[in-house]
């Protein structure tokens, strides 16, 4: 390890601070400068002018908007989201235990789809332009083409209705024994592996593809070593970075994938919460939620870059 | 130029079904055997000769409301799609071709906006903004342009390097004929394949939107909304729910094919040796 | 096993190939896919020791021959006939573990581009020893050892810690011996050399071809090197095979291919540099005088050019000649505006032109035109050739419809191609043909001034020849003046009026043809003069000799 690849990191995470609050600014500016009138929307048409007033006045929305802002920083920097508009219930309590739900579904999701599309992915490189190659790019057009509530309520009508297998509704609740809450999630998260498998096989496969197009592969084959031998040791080491790369990419992606697929389930995680809340207009509960949805997405595009630059030769030896 | 003897199956697939959904959208009311809000039966009736897909929810004939959503579905998408394409292309172009300081800041407040989930920072929008066909087309327009910006800069800033586009500067050409006759033509394929691509997204986009019950709001309905209306047959073992989700997914895959098949054109030009 | 019983007497005959076909499936575009024969029945033998040239231009099925001694075809080319016999056995047929026994063990290859075919996760002494352990040919400790005494017999720096680099850290010409050690480690029989100086610069060239020709004296190696030159492959070889579209043309020992050449085609390779071109006097005044130019790129940052003078007299063709990083390209772009000099003027015809190419006007273009070295990317895809070369016409002249046809007509016969290559779109023509609808294109403006840069290095060279003789009978037809940037000195020699040599952004040397060519020559000059091969047996030894002995002498 030496100082430029550190320096490296270190400006990438910097970055992603920067972007981090960036971002916090652009949710803000959507929520609070757009044309819409919180309190117009929270009391509706009908409302008397002096309710309005007070409305205004109770959410402070008459000081000036940077003022609200770094209130609203202040108080997301140190654990304090908010009261929720219609519930009144402290923002950062209901959304700790629904934060802790939704990562679990991702993660068993996670858990299926990386090594399963990293697996794919191989056998598609490695039988490439044979049948299963042509059915791995098959499969893939389809699912990058099916909404993510079709393949939910495909599975729920037969795996739930016509098989009575597994639970249309995931509920879950605390002190849940994991098994049982395991099998509430079975569904859900076979459609978020669904959801992000395909694209994250695909894109595994162009970047090892890519690899072992090089020309050092064919250095490796003509020195006699075995095909595995030639992926384990000359392949592998360049494939690493790209692949990480490909599977934090794809988290990403299931994070917002994520979001449908609890409504079709009725899952209690922090998708169907924010879902909920933007309909009832309640602002503070959805600039929470859009935060930290924004920040796991940053945060796994960090660690994609970063594995990125730990992988890169050049980096790590500098000349 | 255009061989139809060369066209793959695939492709041809597309093609028609593509053609198909066009033509529901457009003559809907001419071939929707009932009205789009007109009851005719009971609620979720089965799939039978006088309801071919069965009735909804509320007892409207679902295959009339499928011809229907077709058409809110096709023209929100178009209309976001065309919205997005233009904002993205003008600003793509533009930026490559004048660099400096515009280029540096229009693609940081592209990062920026990317750095955000779509649906994620849709929502969040959505929650003050209110909710009409226009501010939907808006919003996605806008979210999505994003993306065509990403693409149509890089794809202007790999040719403006090319040793062609140098040598008409060489010569003397003005701005216009460097971009619409020396650019745009090679930038053409790769632009039409991901005009494809957005309206897919902008497709399933408006689906999840209007299924979460944020995008088209009653009594007209897309197809993302019928699947809302009607999802909760489901767990009684009524598949009305899955009639519009699967036909999203038809027209998806139908453009996709079309898209892929005018990608795969652009290698036309040049030819040479696979790896058999 | 027949090869650990002969291990004391293995046969005198190290390869032999014979009737070898090869073939690949080629996608024509909007075509189905359809097979084609690389090379055609194809026979040659090797002795223990010595080494065969296969030369060719590009098509030729060198590369092909060469790979499929290891049993190997890159790119879903087959061997579909023949026998390859290898120390006396068809390894066609010894299955894929026989194969791999042979590969980095009996025969070993040497890549063109030792930069790409070094893996770059891994030191550089891993990758050279690895063939030799995978192999059993020696243990770690010995081979490491006999890699560091490699590596000294190849003039590498630091023979005994270079091993510990990376291979991004290491220079190109470097990298390419780096790799002939690799190749020699594990002791084989026979080593494919697939052009591995072709991508290097001349004065680096001359040092690992005499590194490699030195290397295999001594090891006793059998090779096969694979080039497209003539003047390369002549210093290493003991036999030339001259190969054509995939047929053999001519073989025979080196002297007699390249003193008696007995076919048409052998003789026109050996002869290609030979172009008649009377240098003319530098009389009158120059029409385009470059003046102190200095410039740089990145604001001032890095000076490519500094403070550089030449003068372009009319009709005449001033060769600009250096190695990669010499900004001989640097050089055009300033004076066609295209970067700005920071200093100095460029003045035509008496007047200064203007710094920048967006304040000159349209005629100043016009006088200015510049053909380019990678022709395909030169021409705009989409446009036929008819356009390609009638803008110019329209946009200088105002033609249009029939009188613009029929002067593209003209052009393309002044060009040597046909009217019917109007409608045709750049993809459909062959290399030598897409740089002469760029010359086309350059004269529909009837400029004073073409610069050339690098125009024919991407060619094969008698495609190239033919390319330099339509540009020197242009000139005379014309009257138009050539400033040509090569790193090519043969090319300058045979069509040059005057010479510019740069070296790091500043000409070090400047006059006329036959002055510049003349001795005494300054430090570089020489380097550069004695670096470019000669068609001439024993040429390299000289060469390195008259090097050594002058560096004795300093």
């Amino acid at each position: 390890m030496s100082f430029p690849i550190l320096k490296l990191i270190a400006q990438r995470i910097a970055l992603g601070i920067v972007l981090l609050f960036a971002v916090s600014i652009l949710i803000f500016v959507g929520t609070q400068i757009l044309p819409g009138d919180v309190a117009q929307s929270i009391l509706g048409q009908a409302a008397t002018p002096q309710a309005l007033a007070n409305l205004r006045e109770q959410l402070g929305l008459n000081d000036p908007a940077y003022i609200r802002y770094f209130r609203w920083l202040g108080g997301v920097l140190t654990g304090d989201l908010g009261t929720a508009l219609t519930s009144g219930q402290d923002i950062a309590s209901s959304i700790w235990p629904r934060l802790e739900n939704t990562l679990f579904l991702a993660g068993c999701a996670a858990v299926v789809a990386v090594p399963l599309a990293i697996i794919l992915g191989l056998l598609a490189v490695r039988y490439r332009n044979g049948p299963i190659d042509k059915i791995i790019s098959a499969f893939a057009l389809a699912s990058t083409s099916f909404p993510e509530f079709f393949i939910g309520y495909l599975l729920v009508y037969f795996f739930a209705v016509k098989w009575q297998v597994f639970p249309a509704i995931s509920t879950v609740f605390d002190g849940m024994p994991f098994l049982q809450r395991l099998q509430a999630v079975v569904l859900p998260a076979t459609a978020l592996t669904l959801v992000v498998l395909a694209h994250m096989m695909r894109m595994t496969r162009a970047a090892i593809l890519n690899v072992m197009q090089s020309a050092y592969i064919e250095t490796a084959e003509l020195k006699g070593l075995r095909p595995f031998d030639i992926i384990r040791k000359h392949a592998f080491p360049n494939a690493v970075a790209p692949v990480v790369n490909v599977v934090m990419l794809n988290l990403a992606y299931l994070v917002v994938g994520v979001v449908v697929i609890e409504v079709i389930f009725v899952y209690p995680g922090m998708g169907q919460y924010l879902v909920d809340h933007v309909a009832k207009r309640d602002v503070p509960v959805v600039q929470a939620v859009g935060l930290i949805f924004a920040a796991v997405y940053i945060v796994l595009n960090i660690i994609a870059d970063i594995a990125a630059i730990l992988a890169n030769p050049r980096l790590r030896h500098p000349k | 130029m255009l061989d139809l003897k060369r066209i793959p199956l695939g492709a041809w697939l597309g093609l028609v079904l593509t053609g198909l959904f066009l033509i529901c959208a457009i003559f809907a009311p001419w071939i929707a055997p009932h009205g789009n809000g007109e009851i005719v039966g009971d609620v979720w009736e089965p799939m039978s000769a006088a309801h071919l897909l069965g009735t909804d929810n509320l007892g409207r004939d679902l295959l009339s409301r499928m011809i229907y959503g077709a058409r809110i579905t096709i023209l929100i998408a178009v209309l976001a799609t065309a919205l997005s394409f233009s904002l993205g292309a003008i600003l793509g172009f533009t930026a490559a071709a004048v660099g400096g300081w515009f280029d540096t800041l229009v693609s940081r407040f592209v990062d920026l906006l990317m750095s955000i989930p779509t649906l994620i920072f849709g929502l969040v929008v959505l929650s003050v903004l209110p909710t009409n066909t226009l501010t939907l087309i808006l919003v996605m327009g806008i979210l999505d342009s994003t993306r065509v910006y990403r693409l149509s800069r890089a794809v202007a800033v790999d040719i403006n390097v090319m040793d062609f586009v140098e040598a008409a500067k060489l010569r003397g050409e003005g701005m216009r004929w460097i971009i619409f006759r020396e650019i745009l033509p090679n930038a053409l394929s790769p632009l039409v394949a991901e005009l494809g691509v957005r309206f897919i997204f902008a497709v399933l986009f408006l689906s999840a939107l209007s299924f979460l019950g944020l995008g088209v709001q009653p009594p007209d309905s897309d197809w993302g909304g019928m699947v809302k209306e009607n999802k909760d047959g489901i767990v009684f073992g009524i598949p009305a729910a899955l009639i519009p989700a699967a036909a999203i997914a038809v027209l998806a895959i139908s453009v996709n094919l079309v898209a892929d098949w005018v990608l795969n054109r652009t290698t036309d030009l040049k030819g040479g040796r696979g790896n058999g | 096993m027949a090869k650990t019983t002969t291990q004391t007497a293995k046969p005198e005959t190290l390869l032999d190939i014979r009737n070898l076909r090869i073939e690949a499936t080629v996608y024509p575009p909007g075509e189905a896919p359809k097979a084609v024969t690389l090379v055609h029945d194809v026979s040659l033998t090797l002795k223990r020791g010595k080494v065969l040239g296969l030369i060719g231009e590009s098509g030729a099925g060198k590369s092909t021959i060469g790979l499929s001694s290891m049993a190997y075809g890159r790119g879903g080319v087959r061997i579909t006939g023949g026998e390859i016999v290898l120390n006396g056995r068809d390894i066609l047929k010894v299955g894929a573990g026989g194969i791999r026994k042979l590969r980095g063990r009996e025969v070993c290859y040497v890549a063109q581009s030792a930069a790409a075919a070094f893996n770059p996760a891994h030191k550089l002494m891993d990758q050279v020893v690895e063939a030799s352990l995978l192999h059993g040919v020696a243990t770690r400790a010995e081979a490491e050892k006999r890699a560091k005494a490699l590596f000294k017999k190849l003039s590498l720096p630091n023979p005994d810690t270079i091993g510990e680099r990376y291979p991004h850290q290491v220079s190109g010409g470097q990298l390419q011996r780096v790799m002939t050690a690799m190749a020699l480690c594990s002791e084989p029989d026979l080593i494919v050399f697939d052009e591995p100086t072709t991508a290097l610069d001349v004065t680096t060239q001359i040092d690992v071809l005499a590194a490699i020709k030195d290397a295999i004296r001594d090891t006793h190696v059998a090779a096969l090197y694979i080039t497209h030159d003539l003047a390369v492959v002549a210093q290493v070889s003991d036999e030339i095979m001259v190969l054509r579209h995939g047929r053999l043309v001519e073989w025979g020992g080196t002297r007699q291919i390249i003193k008696e050449p007995r076919q048409e085609y052998t003789n026109a390779l050996v002869s290609v540099h030979e172009i008649e071109h009377h240098e003319q006097k530098a009389e009158g005044a120059p029409f385009l005088s470059v003046k102190n130019v200095t410039a740089a790129y990145g604001g001032g940052a890095v000076k490519v050019l500094k403070n550089v003078s030449v003068d372009i007299l009319p009709g005449q063709t001033l060769a600009v000649v250096g190695e990669s990083g010499s900004g001989k390209s640097t050089l055009a772009r300033a004076i066609t505006g295209l970067l700005p000099p920071e200093q100095g003027t460029v003045t035509f015809d008496g007047r200064p032109l203007a710094n920048r190419l967006a304040d000159r006007p349209k005629e100043d273009l016009r006088q200015l035109q510049m053909i380019y070295q990678m022709a395909d990317v030169a021409m705009n895809p989409r446009q036929t050739v008819g356009t390609i070369i009638g803008r110019p016409l329209e946009f200088y002249f105002g033609m249009r419809g029939a009188e613009r046809d029929r002067r593209v007509t003209q052009l393309l016969d002044e060009i040597e191609m046909g009217k019917g290559f109007a409608d045709r779109y750049p993809a459909e023509l062959s290399g030598g043909q897409k740089q002469r609808v760029c010359i086309a294109r350059a004269l529909a403006a009837k400029p004073k001034l073409i610069i050339c840069d690098e125009v024919t290095s991407a060619l094969d060279p008698l495609v190239a020849n033919g390319i330099l003789k339509l540009l020197l009978n242009l000139q005379q037809q014309e009257n138009v003046a050539y400033l040509f940037i090569t790193h090519d000195l043969a090319t300058v020699k045979s069509i040059a009026d005057s010479i510019a040599v740069m070296y790091r952004g500043e000409v070090v040397r400047y006059g006329s043809k036959s002055k510049v060519l003349t001795p005494p020559f300054d430090a570089y000059t020489d380097l550069l003069l004695s670096s470019v091969p000669e068609m001439e047996i024993g040429w390299l030894e000289k060469a390195i000799a008259g090097r050594r002995m002058e560096s004795a002498g300093n």
